[in-house]
């Protein structure tokens, strides 16, 4: 049986007079993978955002597994210890070792023994390969080093749903292919629930379970994702898939 | 009576004479800031070109003056121009002297800190496009430089205009020396005024430094 | 210039010259107490303390060291209100300095990038948590030329102390001068006194911004 874990009801966005995000719907099941996609400034970014509050929407409403949202600082605060965010900037805390990055979160934020955290940063070191650099200052890393060792500081807190910010769009082309498979893995293996934005076309199309198409901030086609890539509704998506040369 | 204290800025011609002190620190304030900053634009490229002498001793000429003092200057242009080198100008124009030297100095670091920060690339298209160098600090370096530089330099024109104050102490009748005089002529007859007169004094320096320094920081804020 | 000149005076401008070291000193740890507090009450916008903190730090910014000292030492006493010259001189370095200090620590903790509090919200931290692992660490690293600058110039505004006739260099040399008319060698040892305290500090202040900056961030 499936679960809805998130819904999206008439969200609408505003900055001051101009509308970031016209009556965005969806909902989510549990173990399902969605990717937003749709040209640069169609609202990916900020749709993402909202769904962990780090952008205030104006009107709508989200549902968290059937609870309505109230969209107050400590509700966000507590609900992004289910939420997790990996960035397009993969910023490490610069003044603290790998380890210390993945412990930070869970132990003082969620209080868990440091001990038990440790033995499970170490297993999620292993299994994305840098169990060496548990010890390294993030300026001892690589770009996609450190981009590997944000999803294992995000996966640390247990999170329910991860959210995927263009999370290989800074990286240089030889590093995108492990960020990705580790990224397919969590959804195959894991049946981790994701939203991501990417560019990444052959990507989605391999992962996607469902495809949000956005324009202009609204959503121009909601299909499932093999459908989205084979035979897209409308043209404007048509258009995009050319223009991304899939 | 307390409450009459403030009466003391309008016995006799005080007032006037408080604006005339404040009108002498203004025009000082004013001169060394132009002086000092064309030196410190020149000083600021020389800083920028390879000759390593040119720019050993403009170095040099910049750390003496962030070592010593403000008030230092001010006495060893006041000792060492008469007494030494036998110049008797009058004390407003040492201080005009010392202050441009030292405007100079600072300014030339936020000159070359800002031409250096702009990018090679600039450099590079400039001289693609067949400037010499002295165009290409026309055109291209110093323009880009003045908006990197604008903050740091309307917060050096306010630290100008509080040293100022130091004026008095080469006895220049500045506003400080005036208030001074008041408050001593008028001790019997408005003990409070020492209270009224340094209360005005401090206001009037915050009136023209609160805008300059609020300026700063919109511009800063901008970038 | 004469040597004998400069070597009698040796002894009085060492004592001037350690209450210099003292008065910058306590100036410089109050100014920091003072800063950090003032800056705490600004990030975290405390209401009406925030106000007059910020009332307070352009006030002090934005008026000469001269005539708080003046207000200090000649005008509050008609107040009631009467300290020793020295303690003048440390309360009005302390309310200058505390206003950099909190100027400095503030630009550093808004210097913080947006990505690093965005992936601090993302991990489900609150205000105090960002506040406490992201914001102030970094925050302190980035305030540190801010740091650097302020110290150089409380050590140099002592000098204007030499106004209340506190005995520190600048006036124990206007005092030399003034007995017996040598300017030339008082205002040498003056210089070089200056240099003493200064050089030493800026090499050992560089030094510590590096060693901050680059445990901090790695560059």
């Amino acid at each position: 049986m499936t679960k809805e874990i998130l819904r999206v009801e008439h969200l609408n966005k505003f900055y001051g007079d101009w509308q970031a995000l016209h009556d965005i719907n969806f909902k989510l099941e549990e173990g399902e993978v969605l990717t937003l996609l749709g040209p640069s400034g169609s609202g990916k970014s900020t749709l993402l955002r909202c769904l962990n509050g780090l952008e205030q929407f104006n009107e709508g409403a989200i549902y968290f597994k059937g609870q309505k949202i109230t969209p107050t600082d400590q509700e966000w605060q507590s609900l992004r210890q289910k939420i997790g965010m990996v960035f397009q900037s993969y910023d490490l805390f610069p003044n603290l070792t790998v380890m210390d990055n993945i412990l930070l979160a869970p132990t003082k934020v969620q209080k868990r023994p440091a001990e038990a955290v440790k033995d499970e940063a170490m297993q999620l070191l292993e299994r994305v390969g840098l169990i060496k650099y548990v010890d390294a200052y993030p300026r001892e890393l690589s770009g996609g080093q450190k981009q590997r060792i944000a999803i294992v500081r995000a996966l640390a807190m247990h999170p329910e749903i991860m959210l995927f910010d263009e999370v290989t769009a800074s990286l240089d082309p030889e590093m995108v292919r492990g960020i990705l498979q580790i990224m397919t893995d969590l959804a195959k293996k894991d049946h981790m629930t994701m939203i991501i934005v990417t560019h990444e076309m052959n990507f989605a199309a391999q992962i996607a379970d469902q495809v949000l198409f956005l324009e202009d901030g609204k959503i121009i086609e909601n299909t499932p994702g093999k459908q989205f890539f084979t035979k897209p509704q409308t043209d404007r998506a048509q258009e995009f898939l050319t223009s991304m040369d899939f | 009576m307390a409450h009459s204290a403030i009466n003391v800025f309008f016995a006799g011609d005080n007032f006037a004479r408080l604006m005339q002190g404040l009108w002498t620190s203004v025009w000082i304030a004013a001169v060394s800031l132009v002086i000092g900053l064309i030196l410190g634009t020149v000083f600021g490229v020389l800083r920028t070109m390879p000759n390593k002498i040119v720019r050993f001793i403009l170095r040099l000429y910049l750390e003496f003056f962030r070592i010593v003092p403000t008030i230092v200057l001010l006495y060893l242009a006041y000792y060492i121009l008469p007494r030494q080198l036998h110049i008797n100008w009058p004390a407003s124009w040492m201080a005009v002297l010392a202050f441009a030297l030292w405007v100079a100095a600072e300014f030339s670091d936020i000159v070359r800190g800002a031409i250096e920060s702009v990018p090679l690339t600039q450099k590079e298209s400039g001289l693609a496009l067949g400037l010499s160098r002295m165009q290409l600090f026309r055109y291209v370096l110093l323009p880009q430089a003045f908006q990197l530089e604008l903050p740091a330099t309307i917060n050096l024109a306010t630290r100008v205009i509080k040293t100022t104050s130091l004026l008095m102490t080469i006895s220049i009748i500045d506003v400080i020396a005036v208030g001074q005089q008041i408050i001593e002529a008028n001790n019997q007859q408005y003990p409070n005024g020492v209270f009224w007169i340094y209360g005005l004094i401090f206001i009037l320096y915050f009136v023209i430094d609160y805008p300059l320094s609020a300026w700063a920081k919109r511009l800063a804020a901008k970038k | 210039m004469s040597w004998q000149i400069i070597t009698q005076s040796l002894p009085i401008f060492g004592k001037a010259f350690v209450l210099t070291l003292w008065l910058s000193l306590v100036g410089i740890v109050g100014s920091i107490i003072v800063g950090i507090i003032s800056s705490l009450v600004q990030y975290f916008k405390v209401p009406v303390l925030g106000q007059i903190i910020t009332a307070y730090v352009e006030l002090a910014r934005n008026t000469p060291l001269l005539i708080q000292l003046f207000f200090l030492y000649y005008a509050f006493p008609v107040l009631g209100l009467k300290m020793s010259a020295e303690t003048c001189g440390i309360i009005g370095l302390i309310f200058l300095g505390g206003a950099y200090m909190a100027e400095g620590f503030t630009g550093g903790f808004t210097g913080v990038n947006a990505n690093q509090i965005d992936n601090g919200k993302a991990l489900g931290m609150n205000k105090l948590q960002l506040a406490r692992y992201v914001v102030f660490p970094q925050g302190f690293a980035l305030s540190m030329p801010a740091l650097t600058a302020n110290i150089i110039f409380l050590i140099k505004e002592t000098s204007i102390f030499s106004v209340i006739a506190i005995p520190e260099l600048t006036n124990t040399a206007l005092d030399l001068i003034g007995m017996y008319y040598r300017s030339n060698e008082y205002l040498l040892v003056l210089v070089i006194a200056y240099a003493i305290i200064l050089i030493p500090v800026i090499l050992l202040l560089n030094y510590l911004e590096r060693r901050v900056r680059y445990g901090t961030f790695g560059n």
